[in-house]
């Protein structure tokens, strides 16, 4: 079996040149969405984009979660993760509901609202080329190692020295690691990650947990409801039949 | 009827037919479009009316299974006469539900998909399937007024001795995906706002499901009595007024209990638009009615008490869009209106489930006959007495 993968991205270390969101756009075949990809956004034809913030230049593209919400809400089961880490959707089962869009943390999934029979887009963390042994596109492309692809392990690690070694030059946090439940897409920043337009103050605890919690009370609530309504139909008409019976014995004796 | 009587063009009849020509091109024009051209849908707004219009619709016809239950499992036979109506409600409220979640599905014809593809994990395929058992059981419930009709005997003799099963089935699968639709949103801690976040929401959409089906019945009985010009049987609808008066306390209560509970009391006192419509949805949906219901006279006033019913439907309403529309549009970034093509053919929709349901009334035994002369005489009778004995 593979190695877990997943991407560090170091917000330190870009530089802006746009190289990850040209080569993303040519492996997966995409058009062209804005002549200025500063200004371009996620979309069905823009798996990843590079956002300015001041001097700082932030990757934003699918986390690639541990336990995803989109897989736990899709009624299908459309989404699935791979081995290699990546969250994978298959256009074939989908029926095009939109909950994974609307359940999403950090709101990724794009839709194809233009065409009649509408696909989710996102990033699929090149999953045929990491099958073959190579890079995804991204890191491939990055001429300045902003972004890392490698095993998880690894790429922790890496974060962790990265954080230690330098610690008046990052933002003591790892964004990605524990987010949501903890996904394959690190990310270091020298300031704090809303300020960088990410979804900070996500909970730690996966997001399908949250959903299970209600779900796993269906069967309890079955089981007593079916019993309670079975008990309280032999009750109440039992109830009804003596009261009828007593009505009877009455009128017997008055009359 | 006569054919000329049917086409005499009446005020309504004309706005009825100029809704559907145009939802009927609206709905052409989705499918023929996609979702892009036709809705004001967006990536972060991946939700609109018509998922909004399915929440409304589902909570409204709750009355199928709360009255059902009331009358063969309870056996409380008082409230009898309001079991078919509010079958009837639920389950053209179910197919209509059930054609505007097809409309919405961006692969509409995938949408047999989630009864081969399992996974159980998700709340919307839960729903799916409790969609389509409910319907089936209501199917079965209202069967015998069909076969009734035609004198078909021996098939109504089979679904008797089904019945309670069926009942307690349809019962059950509605508990379900009452509260499921408030677990959709159990997955989104940090976009639907804190007001209406909440790990009670499948206990608050439940509790808020019985009292507007009733409230419902309440509406409908009074509209369809003053169409037939027949009488309301008020001791039944008192009935049920009262038992919306305890659901709207309890589901109170229970807002109350989860506010305090997750320190949320503070959100009240922030000046936003969250908050505002959060108090008029307080206001409307349980603070008036709770104030009008409470008190003896309403509850028996047929005029008052449909007022009352209004409120308890808007508030249930603005409740349910507070939830999937208002609730998550800070998060989103994006303000969504519904577009021309989205409004046509919800009302289309719309004009045709009530053309459906008029239809069904007039010519199956749905209401119960209660001529208005009737209830008139009585009404002598009782004014005699109250002078004689004075």
């Amino acid at each position: 079996m593979l190695k877990e993968k997943g991407l560090l991205f170091d917000v330190t270390m870009c530089v802006g040149c746009g190289s990850c969101y040209k080569a993303c756009k040519e492996q997966n075949k995409l058009p062209q969405t804005n002549k200025d990809f500063l200004k371009d956004h996620l979309s069905e034809n823009t798996y990843t984009v590079v956002e300015q913030y001041g001097d700082n230049y932030a990757r934003k593209l699918c986390m690639h979660c541990d336990e995803p919400s989109c897989a736990s809400v899709c009624p299908v089961g459309a989404f699935k993760k791979s081995d290699t880490g990546a969250v994978l959707y298959d256009g074939d089962k989908c029926i095009g509901c939109r909950y994974c869009m609307q359940a999403c943390p950090h709101k990724v999934p794009r839709y194809e609202w233009e065409k009649t029979q509408p696909r989710v887009r996102k990033c699929t963390l090149c999953h045929d080329r990491v099958k073959a042994g190579k890079l995804t596109a991204c890191a491939e492309a990055c001429p300045t190692e902003a972004t890392l692809f490698g095993n998880m392990d690894d790429l922790i690690a890496v974060a962790k020295k990265r954080l230690k070694e330098n610690p008046g030059k990052y933002y003591q946090h790892i964004y990605g690691l524990e987010e949501a439940g903890g996904g394959h897409v690190l990310i270091l920043s020298p300031v704090p990650f809303e300020q960088l337009g990410y979804t900070a103050k996500l909970p730690k605890e996966s997001m399908p947990s949250l959903t299970m919690k209600a779900m796993e009370k269906i069967p309890p609530v079955v089981a007593v409801g079916g019993v309670f309504l079975t008990g309280m139909y032999w009750l109440t008409k039992r109830k009804n039949e003596i009261a009828r019976e007593e009505k009877k014995s009455n009128k017997g004796i008055k009359v | 009827m006569k054919l000329s009587e049917i086409l005499k063009p009446t005020f309504w009849k004309v706005v009825s037919v100029i809704i559907v020509t145009v939802g009927l091109y609206s709905t052409y024009f989705r499918f023929t479009r996609g979702l892009g051209a036709s809705t004001n849908l967006y990536d972060t707004v991946p939700w609109g009316l018509w998922i909004g219009f399915d929440f409304l619709g589902v909570g409204l016809a709750a009355a199928g299974f709360t009255i059902a239950a009331t009358v063969h499992i309870f056996h409380m036979h008082k409230f009898e006469p309001i079991v078919r109506p509010a079958i009837l409600t639920a389950f053209i409220g179910y197919s209509l539900v059930a054609t505007l979640l097809i409309v919405d599905l961006g692969r509409p014809e995938n949408f047999w998909h989630p009864l081969v593809m399992w996974n159980i994990h998700s709340v919307m395929f839960e729903i799916t399937w409790c969609i389509i058992c409910y319907t089936t059981v209501l199917v079965l419930e209202f069967a015998p007024v069909v076969l009734e009709k035609f004198n078909l005997k021996a098939p109504i003799k089979l679904l008797k001795k089904f019945s309670i099963p069926v009942v307690i089935a349809g019962v059950l699968f509605s508990t379900l995906h009452q509260s499921s639709f408030g677990s959709l949103y159990l997955i989104v801690p940090g976009r639907l706002h804190p007001l209406w976040y909440s790990p009670l929401l499948p206990v608050h959409f439940y509790i808020s499901c019985i009292g507007v089906g009733l409230s419902m019945i309440i509406f409908e009985s009074y509209l369809i009595a003053r169409a037939f010009n027949r009488g309301l049987n008020m001791n039944i609808l008192s009935g049920a007024a009262f038992a919306v008066l305890i659901d709207l306390i309890i589901g109170f209560l229970l807002k109350v209990f989860d506010f305090i509970s997750t320190g949320k009391l503070a959100l009240l006192t922030v000046p936003s638009k969250e908050t505002y419509l959060f108090y008029l949805e307080i206001l409307i949906g349980t603070f008036i009615p709770i104030f009008l219901l409470s008190q003896k006279k309403v509850r028996e006033d047929r005029k008052w008490l449909y007022f009352s019913a209004i409120f308890v439907i808007a508030g249930f309403m603005l409740n349910r869009l507070n939830v999937c529309t208002t609730g998550l549009e800070r998060s989103a970034g994006y303000t969504y209106f519904p577009s021309f093509d989205e409004v046509s053919i919800t009302l289309m929709l719309v004009v045709l489930a009530m053309f459906a349901f008029r239809l069904v009334v007039k010519f199956f035994p749905v209401f119960e006959e209660e001529p208005i002369l009737h209830s008139k005489q009585n009404n002598v009778l009782e004014t005699k007495q109250i002078i004689l004995s004075e």
